[in-house]
């Protein structure tokens, strides 16, 4: 029996574990996430997310720890749970044997959907999509954009109650990132649970709900974007680019910098207000400079660290 | 189209210039002999070539089966479909095959007609041993031995173009360890109106490979794409 004003869980993870040789890629991964959230797994290159993404569908076995979606547990379920998921991998495995509109009904037939079904939902997802014109191209003449978009509409396919995007904009223009935001921010309108993976923080912070930060397979935080940066992080930043080191240590003398990192040759400065530092700035004859609010992206560097991987 | 063009070569340049030196084989003119084993080796060639190069295509380069895998189809039904696509391929070359061959006066009764269902067995029998190669295969090149070293040797040696009861008995033996012997004991006497004999013994090594390659196909499938 369920209490009924508990939410819905759509997936629920206890120390969920996925190892390659001796090293844990996703390591004791407790995560929960609620019908209707849209909820986005930032990370490094090698955190994790898609072996996380993997392990939810079935495509990946489980080394320790359980899971659950839709409160059937995985991966013996894998099959009946994957009826009422959609996915968009990392990696555009559209057919290209197929023609758009080929390939979105080949891809229903795999759910079991009866021709008559396909028929009228195959022209609402083009329109979804935008591609209602090249329903009869071949996909080697999409762009990236539209391969993405089909993607995107093949996974919808079989009106799924959650949609699984690992990084769904990669290598996309503005206006095509925008217009996959547009399509999502739609679809979570309708109420669908959505779990997306980005490196693109600004992407994050518009987007979810609640955006979760993994590094080597752990979760480093988990709060609404908003909160996060308010939690997680001093208000401001000062970026000072190739600056005398003299300089530099009288910017360090204002009190309120709380910390400071160095990146080749630029300092950042985390500080509440930063107001001294900025006032020597100011007299100084060193322009090159940057003063901003914090964002998610300091976040995921405070929490991930300045080090680059693989 | 090469699965068509090739057996016809085979057939009408072998049949007609080696058919002058060789008289008559077990009683057919040398095309006839040659017909039915050029057919069953047509079948072999079909299927080997999907469940290889096709296959891998899909298997590797272009994710395709991946993208089923996100659905509720499984692995045993992904491999499944390709084993029966592959000899569908060998059904379509052997049907042509047929009607060439007897447009050419090689097929004796309509008896010939279960030709069509021995070649797709054996269709669905080597597109399990080609599937069986592709699940190991980290390149095209890799198939490469599997044909050097199994299909070529195993087609020169099943009697399709000579009976091999000429053979050393050891070779005799190895001969019908593979399935191509089993397939083509069949298929001439259906196609030449001959006394069919051990259908049972033919079919099930056909069965016996098909199934066994299949399953092993499957299971090695499954841990290449989900790891
Ligand atoms: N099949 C595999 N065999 C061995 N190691 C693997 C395999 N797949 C992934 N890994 C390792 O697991 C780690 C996590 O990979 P994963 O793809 O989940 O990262 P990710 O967070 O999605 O990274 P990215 O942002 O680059 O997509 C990496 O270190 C990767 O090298
Ligand atoms: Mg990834």
């Amino acid at each position: 029996m369920k209490a009924t004003n508990a939410p819905n869980l759509i997936v629920s993870s206890e120390n969920l574990t996925k190892k390659y040789g001796d090293i844990s890629v996703v390591d004791k991964l407790n995560l929960s996430i609620e019908e209707g959230c849209f909820c986005g797994i930032l990370g490094p290159n090698g955190a994790g997310k898609t072996t996380t993404l993997r392990m939810f569908v079935g495509l990946c076995p489980i080394d320790g720890g359980s899971l659950t979606l839709f409160d059937k547990s995985m991966p013996e379920n894998a099959s009946v749970v994957r009826e009422s998921v959609g996915i968009v991998p990392q990696m555009d495995n559209l057919d290209p044997d197929f023609t758009v509109e080929e390939n979105l009904s080949v891809y229903g037939r795999f759910f079991g959907l009866s021709s008559s079904v396909l028929q009228s939902r195959i022209p609402e997802l083009l329109a979804f999509s935008s591609l209602q014109d090249k329903a009869n191209s071949k996909i080697s003449e999409l762009s990236g954009g539209m391969k993405r978009r089909l993607t995107l509409a093949r996974a919808l396919i079989n009106k799924p109650k959650l949609l699984i995007l690992d990084e769904p904009t990669t290598g996309l223009d503005p206006q095509a990132r925008q217009a996959i935001w547009q399509k999502l921010r739609e679809l979570k309108k309708q109420g669908l649970t959505l779990i997306l993976t980005t490196h693109y923080m600004e992407e994050a912070e518009r987007l979810c709900d609640r955006v979760i930060v993994m590094n080597h397979g752990e979760i480093k935080a988990d709060a609404p974007p908003k909160k996060l940066i308010r939690k997680e992080i001093e208000a401001h930043v000062l970026e000072v680019h190739a600056a005398e080191d003299d300089l530099l240590s009288r910017i360090k003398q204002d009190t309120s910098v709380a910390r400071f990192e160095k990146s080749g040759d630029i300092h950042f400065f985390y500080g509440e207000k930063l107001t001294q530092a900025l006032d020597m700035l100011e007299q100084s004859s060193h322009d090159d400079y940057l003063f901003r609010p914090a964002n998610l992206e300091d976040v995921f560097i405070k929490l991930t660290g300045r080090d680059l991987r693989e | 189209m090469g699965n068509f063009g090739e057996p016809f070569l085979y057939l009408l340049v072998l049949g007609y210039g080696l058919g002058q030196f060789v008289g008559q084989v077990e009683g057919l003119t040398y095309m006839a002999f040659l017909a039915s084993g050029v057919l069953c080796t047509s079948a072999v060639n079909s299927a080997s070539f999907e469940g290889m190069y096709s296959a891998y295509t899909r298997m590797d380069v272009q994710q395709t089966w991946l993208g089923m895998l996100s659905t509720p189809v499984s692995i045993g039904e992904v491999v499944f479909g390709e084993i029966l696509w592959a000899a569908t391929k060998s059904l379509i070359s052997v049907t042509a095959i047929l009607i060439v061959a007897t447009g050419l006066g090689l097929v004796a009764d309509l008896w010939a007609l279960l030709i069509l269902p021995v070649a797709f067995l054996t269709g669905l029998c080597f597109a399990s041993l080609a599937l069986l190669v592709t699940s190991s295969a980290k390149s095209y090149d890799f198939f490469l031995y599997y044909t050097t070293l199994f299909i070529t040797p195993m087609v020169l040696l099943s009697g399709v173009f000579f009976p091999i009861d000429t053979l050393p008995m050891g070779v005799q033996w190895l001969a019908k360890s593979l399935p191509l012997y089993h397939a083509i004991s069949l298929v001439r006497p259906l196609m030449t109106g001959g006394e069919l004999s051990y259908v049972i013994p033919h079919l099930s090594v056909l069965m016996l490979y098909g199934v066994t390659a299949g399953l092993w196909a499957t299971s090695r499938i499954k841990k290449r794409l989900i790891k």
